[in-house]
């Protein structure tokens, strides 16, 4: 009679841990060296020479000079006053355009919209300075160009940024628990007074993170007053290129820059855009 | 001046019948764009200030009616009558019900006060008043401030929150936020309360003792509550009226001792409560025979029918060897906490009882089953029968497979020929292609084996969507994918829901009939 063995029970062998030659030496922490010396190297290394030239003069002396220069001169001012309300305005139409987007795209229930979502986010992966000048050549078709500076660089502003805002908004609308929004008409909320008080509120998030992905670069990009304004549309952040090229005064270049950063950490501040838990980073693709 | 004489919420849908029911599902049907009906013909009527609970496994229909009744799913097909009107078609804000949500879905921007608020903010009300000069006039109205604070307070002194206004959600425990789940739904005053596994996410004591609190609240408010749970335990502490669903249907309605006691069939009985399932066969009146032994019993069925026969174990008493009405011996006892589980062998069959009185592994013992604690029902499946037609290659089709079948049983004495035509006795020849045939199989020539087993290619294959123990041997529900037919057998190998295997039938046990349309 052939014997036959039938398998009663498995377990499994645990290994012992072999102790790691780097044990006591290595630490995880010591993962982020490359990551400190980058930032040093070209984060805070950069800053600190910003710093310097904005408070030195053309001879390397202490001064308060640049920044006095600065505010007493009429034109930077209103410069400065522009770059903020192109800025602002640029964020707002992002804001209106891309809400609704945002929501009927969160509200697909088809498994392909992630298409969809694709086609408002592809332009981000063609290059820049490309997609603009595609856009001039649109406008120019239209005859707007060199007619209509302002608005032409609110539609090259919005045109470009306008991803940014999306899909941070995207992010945050997707991620809400519907049952909310169920539990508003549950409770008596038809269509606007469940959007206006529960969907709204809840995606404040999203919309803080995607107006500060908009408004903070709309503020030092030049390329598209160039592109779009025919120059004539003053920015700060070409008043800046000006100063590091072909005025070539370094000093007064970098006191700009540092105000400009002056006022983007005040924004970031007063709109929480610290906070971790507020920022909804758009992750979605 | 004016003087405020009466107030009403503006929306009386109620009047009318009173004492009747405040809810009939007639014929309900919700069928998935997948083609699934998640809820299939339901047809239930809930009386008013009941609460009915709907109880089964998860896909069985249970939330998806629920959402219908909230207004967050549409049906298919089908009515759904509010004191006697059709609210099908009313979206969700304008039904007189209120829900509580699985996982609450608190409002996390608001805190505790303006959560339980939202809805009476929402609120507005026909209120009359009368000039001085006795002329009276309506105005629609939002709730005033106070008064909102008021019902507000209330409703938090109910769930036991008060002082918890100012909280923020986020900062509460599971059992405070399901407390103000249920304050924020119950300020509404809705003539319906819906709560959807609403103790789902708290710990057993947490859940236990919020059960009673839901009773009470019950009591106290006097209205409907639709209850859904998992929770056979739930279902029978809390409710005057159980509904137990299953694949989309109502297996059985009644309260929580008519659904203990007797189980409309093997499904419920194995899915409230412990029980031992036993097929058996009626000898005669009131005498049903199984574990190889006829007992007394109180259920009348046709003789020789097959039934099944369960039997709960705190029902099976034990005797000292040789006393009682059949013997066995015990092969495990486990201490449950209030009583011991033991299970004894009698035969090869196993019986599940429960006593207070431990009885030591190999012991002998007796077993006495009282004749009222045998409930006997319909047995589900006696046979499996399908539709299905002749192949040209003398198989059968039928159940989403292909079976090699003797077809010389459609005709009598007739025999196959080598090139595959049928001779009849009377030496007529037939083809035998497109046939219909009708197909039975017995529960017991079903033999399944794993899919990846080499060299054994059954006809048909598909997941196990159903097992029930049944004392000595396991019924098994074989689901095939593309039609979605079943096979269902007995086996006495264990296997796990939703494993995939292959069927094999021996040709021999494939009973053959001629449809009486002929050819197709």
């Amino acid at each position: 009679m052939a014997v036959s063995a039938k398998k009663i029970a498995a377990e499994p062998v645990l290994e012992e841990k072999k102790s790691c030659g780097l044990k006591g030496v290595f630490r995880r922490s010591f993962l982020g060296i490359p990551y400190a010396l980058f930032l040093a190297m070209f984060v805070i290394f950069p800053l600190l020479l910003i710093v310097f030239y904005a408070f030195t003069d053309k001879n390397g002396a202490f001064t308060f000079g640049n920044f006095i220069a600065f505010f007493s001169s009429g034109t930077n001012i209103s410069n400065l006053l522009i770059s903020v309300g192109i800025a602002f305005i640029t964020t707002a139409v992002c804001l209106l355009i891309a809400y609704p987007v945002a929501y009927i795209l969160s509200r697909f229930k088809s498994a392909r919209t992630y298409i969809f979502v694709l086609l408002f986010v592809a332009p981000m992966w063609i290059n820049f300075v490309l997609r603009a000048y595609a856009l001039r050549e649109i406008l120019n078709l239209l005859g707007l160009l060199g007619k209509t500076n302002f608005l032409n660089v609110i539609i090259g502003m919005v045109y470009d940024f306008l991803p940014f805002m999306i899909l941070p908004l995207y992010t945050t609308l997707i991620k809400m628990d519907k049952s909310l929004e169920e539990a508003s008409a549950d409770l008596g909320g038809n269509g606007a007074v469940t959007f206006f008080k529960v969907t709204l509120p809840l995606s404040v998030p999203g919309i803080i993170s995607g107006a500060m992905m908009v408004f903070l670069p709309c503020m030092s990009c030049y390329v598209i007053t160039d592109t779009f304004g025919n120059s004539k549309i003053p920015l700060i952040g070409k008043l800046i290129e000006t100063m590091f090229g072909t005025a070539s005064d370094w000093n007064m270049g970098s006191a700009i820059a540092l105000i400009m950063l002056v006022i983007m950490f005040v924004t970031m501040l007063c709109t929480g855009g610290f906070k971790n838990e507020t920022t909804a980073r758009g992750n979605a693709l | 001046m004016e003087e405020k004489i009466a107030g009403g919420a503006e929306e009386n849908l109620a009047g009318g019948a009173r004492e009747e029911n405040i809810i009939e599902l007639v014929d309900l049907t919700r069928i998935f764009e997948d083609g699934v009906a998640a809820v299939d013909k339901v047809n239930l009527k809930v009386k008013k200030g009941q609460f009915v609970t709907f109880l089964g496994p998860s896909g069985c229909g249970k939330t998806t009616t629920l959402r219908m009744i909230a207004g967050f799913d549409k049906p298919t097909s089908g009515k759904i009558l509010l004191n006697g009107k059709d609210i099908s078609a009313l979206p969700p804000h304008k039904r007189p019900v209120n829900t509580v949500f699985q996982r609450y879905a608190l409002f996390p921007h608001l805190n505790v006060y303006d959560n339980v608020a939202f809805g009476l903010k929402l609120k507005r009300q026909k209120v009359t008043y009368e000039r001085t000069d006795g002329r009276r006039f309506s105005k629609i109205e939002k709730l005033g401030k106070a008064e909102i604070a008021e019902k507000v307070n209330r409703a938090l002194k109910i769930v036991d929150l008060e002082g918890f206004e100012r909280r923020s959600v986020s900062t509460l425990s599971g059992g405070q936020q399901q407390r103000v789940a249920i304050a924020r739904a119950i300020v509404n005053e809705p003539q319906i309360l819906l709560l959807d596994e609403p103790l789902g996410a708290l710990d057993l004591k947490m859940r236990k003792d919020m059960q009673l609190e839901l009773k009470e609240m019950h009591k106290k408010l006097g209205i409907t509550f639709i209850y859904v749970t998992h929770d056979q335990e739930e279902a029978l502490t809390m409710s005057d009226t159980i509904v137990v669903m299953k694949d989309g249907e109502i297996q059985q309605e009644g309260t929580p001792l008519d659904i203990y006691n007797e189980p409309a069939n093997a499904f419920v009985a194995d899915f409230i409560g412990e029980s031992n399932i036993f097929s058996g066969t009626m000898t005669g009146k009131r005498r049903v025979r199984f574990l190889n032994k006829t007992f007394d019993c109180v259920d009348d069925f046709e003789k020789n029918e097959k039934v099944d026969v369960v039997v709960r174990p705190e029902d099976v008493v034990f005797a000292e060897e040789g006393q009682g009405m059949v013997d066995g011996k015990i092969v495990s006892s486990i201490f449950k906490g209030v009583h011991y589980e033991m299970v004894c062998m009698i035969g090869k069959t196993e019986v599940v009882a429960q006593d207070t009185i431990e009885r030591k592994v190999g012991e002998k013992v007796g077993i006495v089953i009282r004749p009222e604690d045998i409930h006997i029902m319909a047995k589900e499946f006696t046979v499996n029968r399908y539709e299905g037609y002749i192949t040209k290659h003398i198989t059968v089709a039928f159940g989403d497979g292909e079976f090699a079948c003797d077809v010389t049983q459609l005709y009598e004495n007739s025999t196959l020929d080598e090139e595959g035509y049928l001779v009849t006795a009377s030496g007529e020849k037939i083809d035998l292609t497109d046939t219909d045939v009708e197909v039975e199989v017995g529960l017991k020539d079903i033999e399944l084996v794993d899919v990846d087993t080499p060299e054994q290619e059954g006809g048909a294959a598909g997941n196990i969507v159903s097992i029930i123990y049944k004392g000595d041997h396991y019924q098994v529900i074989v689901r095939t994918d593309e039609n979605e037919e079943d096979y269902v057998c007995d086996t006495e190998y264990t296997w796990n829901e939703n494993d995939r295997v292959s069927v094999i039938i021996r040709p021999e046990a494939i009973k053959l009939k001629r449809k009486e349309e002929g050819k197709r």
